[in-house]
C-alpha cells in the first residue's frame, strides 16, 4: 500500500518489513534479483526514527548507501522533521520538489535532507516523502523546522499545484504573473507539439 | 525689385530652391558624417536575456575586443544607448520588458538578434515559456546565428548592422 | 485625472505588469534593481529603502525560465544533454556531469577509467572558466574595469583548452551518461601544464592588485556577515557556505568518479563577510590548478573513454540523487524513471537557487551601496537559478 508500484526499489529490504533483513527478506524477494543487505549505518539511522515513532507511521522506501528514503503521512510530517534536525543531525533541507503520479491520483513531495555539521552523516541524504491527493494538494510547511525549503516550496506550489500550509506566499515565483494556466508540471498539461 | 523678392510667394520660392541646392550639395557628405558617427559609437543597452550574455561578455574582453569598433557596454541609463543585442532566449515574463525598453529608447535605434533562441525560439521553442523569435515584438535589423555565436560571428554581425547603417539616408 | 491613473494602473495589471506603488510611509521608497540594470544580470529584485539603508527585499527570478524540468520528460536520457546544458553555459561540463552519474546509477553503467578522468579534467577547467567571468563581473558591479579585463583575457586561455576538447568554446556537450565523447588530442597534456603555470603567476598577481586594493576592501569587509548558524540553517551552498566557516565541499565530503585519488584541501575561511565570499573562489582556483595537475598525472595512458550503451538506454524503474561540485555550489539532480527510455521526472537543484534565501537575510539593514557586493558575492547566476 505504501509503495507505488512505479517506484519500486533497485535494491535493499523489501518495504514494509523494517526489522533485521537477511533470511525473510531473501525468502520474499524475486529469485532473479540479486538481494544485498541494507547497510549498517544507514539503517541505524532509519531504525532510531522508527523507534520513536512505531513502523505503522514511518515506512521506508529504501535503504541504499548513502540514500535513504522514509515515506509519513502529511499530518506526521512536522513532528517527524523536527525529530530528525534535533537528534539525528540533518540540519538543511538541499531542495524540495514533487513528483505527479496521475496513475495513483498523488502528488509525492520529497524534501532531500542534508548534514554540514556532522561528520559522519555529511554525505548521507535522507529523503522525506509525503503523499497527497491530486484533487485536493495541501501538506503542512516545513519552513518553520528547515528555513531552507522556503523558496522551494514556493516553486513547488507554482509547478504543482500543491497548497503549503503556513507559508506566507503561496504564489507564483518562477512563471510569468499572467500564467492562466494549469501547474506545468502536472503530467496533464502537455508541450504544444508533443 | 526687393520687394518683389520679398513677395511671399517668391520668397518661398527662392528658399526652397536655396534649400534643394542645399541639400544636394550637402546630403551626401552630411550624411556620410552623420552615418558616420553612429557607426563607431554603437552603444548596447545593459541588458542581457539570456545565456549568450555570456558570449557577449567574452565579446568585450581583451581578446575579441569590440570597444575598437565602439561598442562600449554604457553603464548608464538606456536613454543614451542605440543598440539592443537581444542575447539569447526571450521568456514571456521577459517580453514585456523587452518591448519597455525598446519603446523608452530614443531614435535611432538598432537590434541585433543574437543566437538561434533570438531568432526562432531555438533549442527551446517547444518550451511552454519561451517565445517562438524576438522579432514578434521588436523590429531586427540583423540575425545572428549561433548557439552561442562566437565572438567572430557577433563582430561580424556588427559590421553588417554598420553597413547597414552607412546605405540608410539622413531625414 | 485619479481616474485615469487607475484606468492606466488597471491596464497594466490585466497585462500582468507589476506596478511599484509609493507606499503609505512616506520615507520608504521602492526601488525595482530590474532586469535592465547595470548591476543585477537578468534578475530582478524590489527593495524598499529608508534614507540610506534597506528595509525589506523581494526577489523575483523567472526571466530566463525555460522549463527545462519539464523539457526533460519529453526527450530520452541522452537527448537531455544539449539543452539540459544551457543554464549554465560556461560550467557546462559540470551541470551535466551531475545528471550523468545520476543516470549511469540508474541505468547501471560502469565508466571506464580514462573517461572518468577526462570528467573530472574538463569539470575542474569549466570551474576555472566561471569562476572568472564571476570575478569579471563582479569588477563590473563594483565599477573596476581592470577586474573585468583581466579575468575575461585569462580565461580564454582554459576555452581554448575546452575548446580542444570538445569543439566548442561553451556549452560543450561533451559528458554523456557513460563517459565522453571522445578521447582528448594529442599535445593536449602538455598544453594544458603550460597554461595551469601561466595561470597559477597570474593569481598571485590577481591577489596584489585586486584583493589588496584598499577601495575593494572597503567596499566588501565587514559587508553582508552570514554567521555560521545562519549559513547552516539557509541551506546555502558552494563558496558562500565555505566563506563562513564551514569547510563542505563535496568533492571531499563524498567523492565520485576518481576524487577519492586527489590529495587537496578544502580552502574556506571563517569571517562570513563579502570579503571571505570575494576570497574563497580565489583559494578554491589555486587548489583547482593543483587538481588538474594530479589528474593530468595520474590519468592512463590509454583506453575507452566511453562505455557502450544502446542507442536508447533504459533502465529498471527507480530513482537516483546524485550531486557534484560546481563553480556554484552543489548541483543535485533528482532523476525519477519508470522503465522507459525517458525519464519520468528530473529535479535540478542547484547551488544558485540555494543560496537565493541569503539574499533578503543580508541586504535587510545594509546600506544600499552595498547592494552589488553583497548580490554578486553570493555566486548567484540568474538562469541557472530559474533554470
Amino acid at each position: 500500500m505504501s509503495q507505488d508500484p512505479k517506484n519500486k526499489p533497485v535494491d535493499s529490504t523489501t518495504p514494509s518489513e523494517p526489522s533485521p533483513p537477511s533470511p525473510p527478506a531473501k525468502a520474499a524477494a524475486p529469485p532473479a534479483k540479486k538481494e544485498t543487505e541494507a547497510p549498517a549505518f544507514e539503517k541505524g539511522l532509519v531504525s532510531q526514527i522508527i523507534s520513536r515513532f512505531g513502523d505503522d507511521k514511518i515506512k521506508v522506501a529504501y535503504i541504499r548507501p548513502l540514500r535513504m528514503k522514509v515515506n509519513v503521512d502529511p499530518l506526521d510530517m512536522v513532528e517527524v522533521a523536527t525529530f530528525i534536525r534535533d537528534n539525528l543531525g540533518f540540519d538543511h533541507a538541499e531542495s524540495v520538489t514533487g513528483t505527479d503520479y496521475p496513475k495513483d491520483n498523488q502528488i509525492e513531495v520529497i524534501y532531500q535532507l542534508g548534514s554540514y555539521s556532522k561528520d559522519d552523516i555529511a554525505a548521507h541524504i535522507l529523503s522525506l516523502t509525503t503523499r497527497t491527493s491530486r484533487d485536493d494538494a495541501r501538506l503542512p510547511t516545513l519552513i518553520n523546522v528547515y528555513k531552507s525549503a522556503e523558496y522551494h516550496e514556493r516553486e513547488t506550489f507554482e509547478m504543482l499545484g500543491v497548497y503549503f500550509e503556513g507559508h506566507p506566499r503561496n504564489e507564483r515565483f518562477l512563471l510569468p504573473e499572467d500564467w492562466a494556466d494549469l501547474p506545468p508540471l502536472r503530467k496533464e498539461f502537455r508541450i504544444r507539439g508533443r | 525689385m526687393i520687394k518683389d523678392l520679398l513677395n511671399p510667394t517668391n520668397f518661398n520660392l527662392m528658399v526652397s530652391k536655396i534649400s534643394d541646392i542645399l541639400v544636394r550639395a550637402l546630403d551626401e557628405p552630411l550624411g556620410y558624417a552623420i552615418n558616420w558617427g553612429r557607426i563607431w559609437s554603437l552603444w548596447p543597452v545593459h541588458l542581457e536575456t539570456a545565456c549568450c550574455s555570456v558570449e557577449f561578455g567574452a565579446a568585450s574582453g581583451p581578446r575579441y575586443d569590440v570597444e575598437r569598433f565602439g561598442i562600449i557596454e554604457a553603464f548608464g541609463s538606456l536613454r543614451q544607448c542605440d543598440l539592443i543585442v537581444v542575447q539569447g532566449t526571450v521568456n514571456r515574463k521577459m517580453a514585456p520588458r523587452l518591448r519597455m525598453v525598446y519603446d523608452q529608447m530614443p531614435e535611432p535605434k538598432y537590434v541585433i538578434a543574437m543566437g538561434a533562441c533570438a531568432i526562432t525560439g531555438g533549442l527551446y521553442v517547444d518550451s511552454y515559456n519561451v517565445l517562438p523569435g524576438v522579432d514578434g515584438i521588436i523590429p531586427v535589423d540583423v540575425y545572428v546565428p549561433g548557439c552561442p555565436p562566437r565572438p567572430e560571428t557577433l563582430i561580424q554581425g556588427t559590421i553588417l548592422l554598420q553597413e547597414k547603417i552607412k546605405r540608410s539616408k539622413i531625414k | 485625472m485619479e481616474k485615469n491613473l487607475e484606468h492606466q494602473i488597471d491596464e497594466s495589471e490585466k497585462l500582468g505588469m507589476q506596478i511599484v506603488k509609493e507606499s503609505e510611509d512616506d520615507r520608504l521608497m521602492t526601488l525595482s534593481v530590474g532586469p535592465q540594470h547595470p548591476g543585477s544580470g537578468h534578475f530582478r529584485f524590489t527593495i524598499k529603502v529608508d534614507g540610506d539603508y534597506v528595509v525589506h527585499c523581494d526577489p523575483d527570478p523567472g526571466y530566463v525560465h525555460r522549463g527545462e524540468e519539464k523539457m526533460c520528460e519529453y526527450r530520452n536520457f541522452i537527448q537531455n544533454i544539449p539543452h539540459l546544458e544551457r543554464p549554465v553555459i560556461h560550467d557546462s561540463a559540470n551541470i551535466t556531469y551531475s545528471y550523468s552519474l545520476a543516470v549511469e546509477e540508474l541505468v547501471g553503467i560502469q565508466v571506464p577509467r580514462r573517461g572518468q578522468f577526462i570528467r573530472a579534467i574538463a569539470s575542474e577547467l569549466d570551474r576555472q572558466i566561471y569562476t572568472l567571468y564571476w570575478l569579471a563581473i563582479y569588477g563590473i558591479f563594483l565599477g573596476h574595469s581592470t577586474m573585468f579585463m583581466w579575468p575575461t583575457g585569462d580565461r580564454e586561455l582554459f576555452i581554448d583548452l575546452m575548446d580542444a576538447l570538445s569543439g566548442a568554446r561553451v556549452t560543450h556537450a561533451f559528458n554523456i551518461p557513460g563517459g565522453v565523447r571522445n578521447d582528448i588530442p594529442d599535445g593536449f597534456k602538455d598544453k594544458c601544464l603550460r597554461h595551469i603555470s601561466y595561470f597559477e603567476k597570474r593569481l598571485k598577481e590577481y591577489e596584489d592588485i585586486f584583493y589588496t586594493n584598499p577601495l575593494f576592501i572597503q567596499r566588501t569587509e565587514g559587508v553582508g556577515i552570514l554567521t555560521k548558524e545562519d549559513a547552516i540553517g539557509l541551506g546555502v551552498t558552494g563558496s558562500v557556505l565555505r566563506a563562513s566557516g564551514v569547510p563542505y565541499d563535496i568533492r571531499k565530503a563524498e567523492p565520485y568518479d576518481v576524487y577519492n585519488e586527489i590529495d587537496f584541501k578544502v580552502q574556506y575561511m571563517k569571517s562570513g563577510d563579502s570579503l571571505a565570499r570575494a576570497y574563497v573562489p580565489l583559494l578554491d582556483m589555486k587548489e583547482s590548478c593543483h587538481i588538474m595537475r594530479q589528474l593530468l598525472d595520474k590519468m592512463p595512458e590509454s583506453g575507452e573513454v566511453r562505455a557502450k550503451l544502446q542507442p536508447t538506454p533504459k533502465g529498471p524503474p527507480g530513482e537516483a540523487y546524485r550531486r557534484v561540485e560546481s563553480g556554484r555550489g552543489a548541483l543535485g539532480y533528482y532523476i525519477v524513471s519508470d522503465g522507459s527510455p525517458k525519464p519520468y521526472r528530473v529535479k535540478i537543484s542547484v547551488g544558485s537557487f540555494r543560496n537565493m534565501i541569503a539574499l533578503p537575510h543580508l541586504l535587510v539593514g545594509s546600506k544600499l551601496a552595498d547592494m552589488p557586493s553583497v548580490y554578486w558575492s553570493l555566486n548567484y547566476w540568474p538562469v541557472e537559478a530559474d533554470r
